[in-house]
């Protein structure tokens, strides 16, 4: 098996691991970082893309690593926007979850 | 009108509207942060018009050449540069999205102004740059030709939406905001990895080249169910819809009016996209299925909810879930068994009315519902008498929204609905039909309990009701009014959505003749919903007096009974919880990809 | 071999990370996992020939972002503990992510070979933006709207962070806490490393046009220069409405937005460049964003302004 594609496993396999953590992890914060590493897992699946098309000299697709190199930004931004939201709800209410959506709007209360 | 296929590479003349749609609101933000303080609000009025302005000229340009408009930026051509693209489903969502957007930056005012004394404040300066970027996404999102750059387009509409729902700072918005946020990016993520599929396959991401590359192959599939399940988490299609009722109810009226009216059909936009452009013989008969039903659902269980809302946002937050169920019935009414494709005609057309008329509507009745919580300090729907009374334009352009969204002529959803069911396809399945007729009843029953509510005369002197500008309650009313009237207003336009479909060769006559469509018996079927409707509302009210009279009686009494919840309440609750909600997530991208594969 | 063994002791490493983080149920062993996890990633990136993307994922991926995480583990050690998730639905997302995975694992041996790939065009036209590095090449000239773009993502993300200010408390500081002690190890941090940072992250982003490095990789770490010394207590955390403050902000995107257009009038293109100066546009281009990165990626992380409580 080639170097790019046990990398393409390890990048299925965190991607699987990254959605569990996501489902299942009750914290607000786990979630997040389970989302991180969900996006670690996707950007290393692109990365053995752009290794496959390694080509004309390059080691590698330069394509996909910009793209990975934008996904890594926005996600940056995104995990920054979730933390600043969670640590604010945490000053307000003591809890970090995000609650089963029964004790807030969209019931009968 | 002419067919051509969409221009590889090269700028048409006039391309440089598309880059001006999409940077001039950015321009307006950068401004804005530079400047600060009462310089954002001017910028906004500036740009909001001047964006309905560009929009309209690509519309002009598109109707009169007949040929799609195309700009290649920075001169470097598809596979290795981006492109933009607008056809005529673009140029008319973009219309569209420019004037809802610029009737809420006049809506806003009232609420959203710097006050008097005060250098800079925290929610016009942070209010009206995110109104801005929204403007720039939704632009984006119709004209993007690589799917990269639809990528960007989104997150740039995610981040400015999530800000708009946790403006006023309270905890429940904050919450609401949070679980908004982790939803969407797990959608944008799914997508992201689709896309990193697709680009090991084909070595490209432009739009056009794609849709002559594809394949039904395994890889194309599993990008097609990720990609698909990820925008539909972010449309909040049912059962994904979690996050929504919270997240548009809480926000201020102006930013929900936005958040349902504009950011919810960026990522539908996309759906259509990848499926009736990019991947057309790809989902199989049983993708658009999986579609249908899912709509259908959404289209009954919303309108059940919003019927047993107690409070008028919430109410009108449901409602748009089971809208968004309408939209999703574009896919198995497109579907043709015979090329074994989704065929661009009247079933597209339908779909792209219904988001117009939704478009307007639901920015209406937004807009009503934020006047008569801000005059009365509560939307609690119970306690509404005398709200006709006091506020007459909102309560009327309520009632006009929801009598289109019902499908009234000559409303939007109207000629919609015919269109749709022009599609071959309905005549044998009958059952989308019984689906939409189901729907404008819930629709009918709500619309009317909320108008009984209002209209009734309020028993005590009213207390202190505070006075809501009445440009406010006007500007919902011409976006009502506007939606009551779409489906006259667009009539002659229609043809519009045929200019830049690449099947040149299956053409169906868009164009229906009017006294078809409009005939007598027609618009007499078009009020069957309303008379069950309301056979339907006056059996709710007379249930909820009935109920709180025994809790009355029960409360006298001195026992205390545990409130049980009604079983579609428990089902809905469940269904909101994170983990069933995200494991539903990960069902649907395995059943898409397992119904596609069947398929091929 | 020798590569072979490495490269599957790096995979399984990662992969055991990477559970491990999802699983421990401290969520500040999980944070801390989670950097040293970023730290490995970078490895693999290197092994995969993606330097420029290595170097991303060192500074934002594993070091701004296990940053973020950290404080916010810190600030809610004393949030109420929360049930774990019922067993039924974990043991049928547990399902659901196995068949993900599985079907994933599967595609890439179904990739086609040769892959296809944009390598070759890439470097054809790299002559034309004067350029030495293929990936910068791509950021800003081929795919330079994407780039406009996602720094515009990173300006309303801030616009978020601040929307979360204290109501009434507009504008105010961001909440960095500066606990710095004189003479800690962090006082002696901050007073010894921002020269050498400072200068790293402007080699960086200077040599970006033609070995790896750039923008991105440079503004993060003169953002975390910056951070270091705020929060050793050695320069005040700015208000968020000082004029300089939003110049650097805005610098960035306004100077890619006028050269772009710019690149209309002259190159006949937005965000074209005329091929005698493209180098020098792209260069100019690419110090404004460092400046402007910098402060969006340093604010992002100092959070949203709070009331003013001095010690």
């Amino acid at each position: 098996m080639s170097g790019e594609a046990l990398f393409g496993l390890v990048g299925a396999a965190v991607i699987g691991i990254g959605l569990f953590g996501l489902v299942t992890n009750a914290d607000a914060l786990r979630k997040l970082l389970a989302f991180n590493v969900l996006s670690s897992g996707v950007f290393l699946f692109f990365g053995v893309v752009a290794r496959r098309g390694a080509a004309a000299g390059l080691g590698g697709d330069p394509v996909p690593q910009a793209l990975v190199i934008t996904a890594i930004v926005v996600a940056f931004a995104a995990t920054a926007m979730a933390i600043a939201l969670l640590t604010r709800l945490f000053d307000r209410t003591g809890s970090a979850t995000l609650g089963d959506s029964s004790t807030d709007e969209g019931g009968d209360a | 009108m002419p067919h051509t296929a969409i221009p590889l590479a090269a700028t048409t003349a006039g391309g440089d509207l598309l880059v001006a749609a999409v940077m001039l609101p950015v321009v307006g933000i950068l401004l804005s942060l530079l400047f600060g303080g009462r310089t954002v609000e001017r910028l906004a009025m500036l740009i909001l018009p001047l964006n309905l302005v560009i929009a309209l000229l690509v519309f002009i340009d598109l109707w009169q050449s007949g040929e799609p408009l195309a700009y290649v930026v920075g001169g470097w051509t598809p596979p290795l540069g981006v492109a933009l693209r607008a056809d005529g489903l673009s140029a008319a969502m973009m219309v569209t999205t420019a004037a809802v957007a610029c009737a809420i930056g006049v809506y806003a005012r009232a609420d959203f102004l710097t006050p008097a004394g005060v250098v800079e404040a925290r929610s016009p300066f942070v209010f009206w740059p995110l109104l801005l970027g929204v403007c720039s996404a939704m632009n984006l999102v119709c004209i993007g030709g690589d799917l990269f750059t639809l990528y960007v387009a989104m997150e740039l509409l995610t981040f400015a939406a999530v800000p708009m729902v946790s403006l006023d700072g309270r905890a429940e918005t904050l919450k609401a905001a949070l679980r908004y946020l982790l939803f969407a990016i797990a959608g944008s993520i799914l997508y992201l990895l689709g896309i990193t599929l697709l680009y090991g396959t084909y070595g490209t991401l432009d739009i056009a080249r794609l849709s002559r590359l594809a394949q039904p192959d395994f890889a194309t599939i599993c990008t097609l169910a990720l990609m698909t399940t990820g925008l539909l988490a972010k449309t909040a299609l049912f059962p994904l819809h979690l996050w929504l009722p919270s997240a548009h109810a809480g926000a201020p009226a102006a930013a929900s009016a936005a958040l349902s009216a504009l950011v919810v059909k960026g990522s539908f936009f996309l759906v259509i996209r990848l499926w009736f452009d990019v991947m057309p013989a790809l989902p199989g008969s049983g993708g658009a299925t999986i579609l249908g039903v899912l709509g259908a659902t959404a289209i009954i269980f919303g309108g059940i909810m919003a019927l047993r809302q107690q409070r008028l946002k919430l109410l009108v937050a449901y409602s748009t879930v089971a809208q968004i169920g309408y939209l999703f019935l574009i896919f198995p009414l497109a579907w043709n068994a015979q090329s074994g494709r989704l065929e661009s005609g009247a079933a597209l057309a339908g779909g792209l009315l219904q988001v117009m008329a939704h478009a307007t509507a639901k920015a209406g009745m937004f807009m009503a519902a934020g006047t008569i919580y801000a005059a009365f300090g509560h939307d609690r729907i119970a306690q509404l008498a005398g709200a006709g009374r006091a506020l007459p334009i909102s309560v009327l352009a309520f009632v006009c929204g929801g009598g289109t969204l019902v499908g009234l002529p000559f409303g939007g959803a109207f000629l919609a609905k015919s269109l749709l069911l022009e599609s071959p396809v309905a005549s044998e399945q009958w059952w989308w039909d019984w689906i939409m007729f189901a729907g404008s009843t819930l629709t009918s029953a709500y619309v009317i309990v909320v108008m009984t509510r209002t209209l009734t005369r309020a028993r005590m002197s009213q207390a202190a009701c505070a006075s809501v500008p009445r440009y406010q309650q006007m500007t919902a009313l011409v976006l009502a009014l506007s939606s009551l009237l779409l489906g006259l207003a667009v009539f002659g336009v229609l043809g519009i959505i045929q200019i830049g479909r690449p099947d040149a060769a299956y053409v169906i006559a868009v164009a229906p003749r009017f006294f078809d469509v409009f005939s007598f018996a027609a618009i007499l079927k078009a009020f069957n919903p309303v008379v069950l409707g309301t056979v339907l509302a006056i059996g709710h009210m007379w249930r909820e007096r009935a109920r709180a009279m025994a809790a009355d009686a029960v409360a006298c009494s001195g026992k205390r009974s545990p409130a049980r919840l009604a079983l579609l309440d428990q089902v809905d609750r469940a269904l909101r919880q994170w983990p069933v909600g995200s494991t539903s997530l990960l069902f649907l991208t395995i059943a898409f990809g397992a119904a596609m594969f069947a398929a091929h | 071999m020798m590569s072979f063994t490495f490269d599957t002791a790096a995979a399984l490493l990662i992969v055991a990370m990477g559970g491990w983080i999802v699983i421990v149920p401290d969520v500040t062993r999980a944070v801390i996992g989670f950097i040293v996890y970023g730290l490995m990633l970078t490895i693999v990136w290197v092994r995969l020939s993606a330097v420029d993307v290595a170097l991303t994922e060192a500074a934002i991926g594993g070091g701004l972002t296990g940053m973020l995480l950290i404080n916010a583990a810190g600030r809610l050690r004393s949030a109420r503990p929360v049930l774990r998730t019922d067993a039924p639905v974990r043991f049928i997302a547990a399902l659901l992510c196995a068949a993900v995975s599985v079907s994933l694992a599967a595609v890439i041996f179904m990739l086609p070979s040769p892959a296809p790939s944009l390598a070759p065009l890439a470097v054809e036209n790299l002559q034309q933006t004067g350029l030495g590095n293929p990936v910068a090449a791509v950021l800003f000239a081929y795919r330079a709207l994407d780039t406009l773009l996602e720094k515009v993502v990173l300006l309303l993300a801030l616009l978020s962070v601040w929307s979360l200010a204290t109501v009434g408390f507009w504008p105010g500081l961001p909440g960095l806490r500066p606990p710095a002690l004189a003479g800690s190890t962090l006082d002696f941090l901050a007073r010894h490393l921002p020269p050498y940072g400072i200068i790293f992250g402007v080699y960086m982003c200077w040599n970006g046009a033609s070995e790896p490095g750039g923008a991105f990789q440079g503004g993060t770490v003169i953002a975390a220069m910056w951070l270091l010394v705020m929060i050793a207590g050695m320069r005040r955390v700015p208000s968020i409405d000082e004029a300089w403050l939003r110049r650097s902000l805005v610098a960035g995107p306004a100077i890619f937005v006028v050269i772009g257009f710019a690149g209309m009038m002259v190159a006949g293109s937005f965000l074209a460049y005329p091929p005698d100066h493209a180098k020098l546009l792209i260069v100019v281009i690419e110090v404004a964003l460092t400046l402007s990165i910098a402060a969006v990626l340093g604010l992002l992380a100092a959070g949203p302004p709070v009331p003013e409580s001095r010690p």
